[in-house]
């Protein structure tokens, strides 16, 4: 079968900054396939290759089996893009602004009326059909910009950080969408840093740390060294410096991490004496506020493999949205 | 056929957008006439002046209503990341550029018409051959238009777009023969008046509104032709070069 998507050795400087090293992967008809990186691991930059708005260095990129490396215009109708910045105009209205990508794409007045009309529905927002987009909600740009992404029905559609930003209910109205565009047959591929939504919705994920690829596969095989794991999160009044090492001195089954200021995490492969774990930190006078078992997670996995915590990449990207 | 539908809905949304709001079109009403009278002004309001004014009005006119509106708009749009979704699509990039830029050169075309209508009230046009001047008008909104163009790809903050335009153009007010004959410009700054696009569209306007002319019509066309096809063809290349990274 051929693939709808396929990049080989991709690779990406930006003058003799290194953002994309030598990728390869290739995505089939009818999956969703997710980017999962930290910021400024590559993940939109390759995003910008295969649709048209970076030049690639070296590498190539094939649409059902055909070399587009060298003229992706001649790819882009069949893709739909959605970027990590809702890019549609201001001052047009909801409507206007699916009519004007409909006919961006070929689509007859009548078609992309009705298509507009369609999509404004499904994405709940018929009743701002006529409101000027500056005037949207952040979620109702984010789900009227995936609605212009699809309205000439591409056979594939480019994400970037599809639910950064917004809130909690709009993002969840979001991942429902994409689940049932994926339903009907729309190949999707999407970047994303929250490692839950890339488990939650992907067939496929690849792991990406600075500009390498270093981890593929489905989630299901990605969860599989994991998913005997004991964890335990506990929630505690302090934490002591060397608290860590002192736990799995004592335990040595165990592997203790600190995630946040007042959290750590402790894993092992064999069951985990609570009891054991709270008395000890009780010796040491740190309180036990909170003690959660846990399902290993896709978190898990990509910890283990890329050393990176997923607190510290939801950090970054909210560090960096403040600033921007 | 499909490009012809997306040609279109672009060139539309922008006169929609842009070039019908109200303070565009009262700006491309009340600056000829701000122009005009300070002429008149000037010359004491002898409407004898108004036929050796009329083709530098017209080109002050095309000239800052093109420049202005492209340079900002299609600035803000990268800023804003909109040009990247019509960048995004199966469009080809020089038919995108055609659809942004013509909005604009009507634009000029209309603001040329305003102070040639007004000056019909004054002074009889009858002698003026409009099969020169049309085309010269066409022209001159066309090559002012892609040096909008040329200015917004070569940018990336609106106001850089404004400074630059205006680096260009008043210069370019002063060189082109409207206020001075190149004849009387100092000799160092003459070379500067022949690489300035205006200089070859007023020296038409010039031959055929006063039948005073320093080149001759196919020369000025020439000239004019080339300029047009050069700033669109460096505009195109600053595009794939910056905005196709």
């Amino acid at each position: 079968m051929v693939s709808i998507l396929e990049v080989q050795d991709l690779t990406k400087y930006y003058g003799t900054q290194l953002a994309v090293d030598r990728t390869s992967f290739s995505i089939e008809s009818g999956e969703i396939f997710g980017f999962l990186g930290p910021n400024g691991a590559g993940k939109t930059t390759t995003i910008n290759m295969l649709t048209g708005l970076a030049r690639p260095t070296t590498g190539k990129i094939y649409y059902f089996g055909q070399d587009y490396t060298q003229n992706i215009k001649k790819a882009q109708h069949l893709m739909g893009i959605v970027p990590d910045e809702s890019n549609l105009y201001p001052e047009l209205s909801g409507f206007e602004n699916l009519c004007f990508c409909g006919a961006l794409y070929g689509l007859k007045k009548k078609e992309r009326e009705s298509r507009a009309k369609d999509l404004l529905e499904v994405f709940g927002l018929s009743d701002a059909m006529d409101k000027k987009f500056s005037a949207y909600s952040r979620g109702m740009k984010r789900r009227l910009t995936i609605a212009a992404g699809i309205i000439h029905k591409p056979p594939i559609l480019f994400l970037d950080e599809p639910t950064t930003g917004i809130d909690v209910a709009s993002a969840r109205h979001i991942r429902r969408l994409l689940l049932e565009m994926n339903k009907n047959g729309t190949t999707i591929f999407l970047t994303t840093h929250y490692i839950e939504e890339a488990e939650r919705l992907c067939h496929r994920v690849a792991f990406i740390v600075e500009g390498r690829i270093i981890k593929i596969d489905h989630i299901d095989n990605l969860l599989h060294p994991v998913k005997d794991r004991n964890i335990l999160l506990l929630t505690l009044s302090k934490i002591e410096d060397g608290i860590e090492t002192r736990l799995s001195a004592i335990l040595p089954e165990i592997r203790c991490v600190r995630t946040s200021d007042n959290e750590i995490k402790i894993e092992s492969i064999r069951p985990l004496r609570v009891a054991q774990i709270i008395r000890i930190l009780e010796e040491n006078n740190i309180e036990v506020i909170e003690a959660r078992r846990m399902t290993p997670s896709l978190e898990d996995v990509f910890v283990d493999v890329t050393g990176i915590e997923a607190e510290t990449m939801k950090k970054e990207k909210e560090k960096k949205e403040g600033q921007g | 056929m499909n490009k012809l539908i997306a040609f279109f809905v672009i060139f539309l949304k922008d006169i929609k957008t842009y070039y019908l709001k109200p303070p565009n079109i009262s700006w491309g009403i009340i600056f000829p006439f701000a122009w005009a009278g300070m002429f008149f002004i000037r010359t004491g309001g002898n409407t004898l002046d108004v036929l050796s004014i009329l083709p530098g009005i017209m080109a002050i006119s095309i000239l800052f209503g093109t420049t202005s509106m492209l340079s900002v708009t299609i600035t803000f749009e990268k800023k804003n990341k909109t040009f990247d979704r019509v960048l995004l699509s199966p469009v080809p990039l020089t038919l995108i550029m055609f659809a942004k830029t013509s909005g604009a050169i009507l634009f000029g075309m209309a603001n040329a018409f305003v102070p040639f209508v007004a000056a019909g009230f004054f002074v009889s046009l009858s002698q003026i051959q409009l099969h020169i001047l049309i085309p010269a008008i066409i022209l001159i909104s066309i090559a002012s238009t892609f040096m909008g163009l040329f200015i917004a790809t070569s940018v990336s903050e609106v106001f850089e777009a404004q400074t630059f335009s205006n680096f260009f153009r008043f210069p370019m007010i002063f060189l082109c023969g409207l206020f001075f004959p190149i004849s009387k410009l100092p000799l160092i700054l003459k070379p500067l008046s022949y690489i300035l696009p205006l200089t070859y569209g007023v020296d038409i306007m010039r031959g055929v509104i006063n039948n005073q002319m320093v080149l001759t019509y196919t020369i000025d066309f020439t000239i004019l032709f080339l300029f047009c096809a050069g700033l669109f063809v460096v505009s195109l290349y600053n595009v794939k070069k910056k905005w196709v990274l």
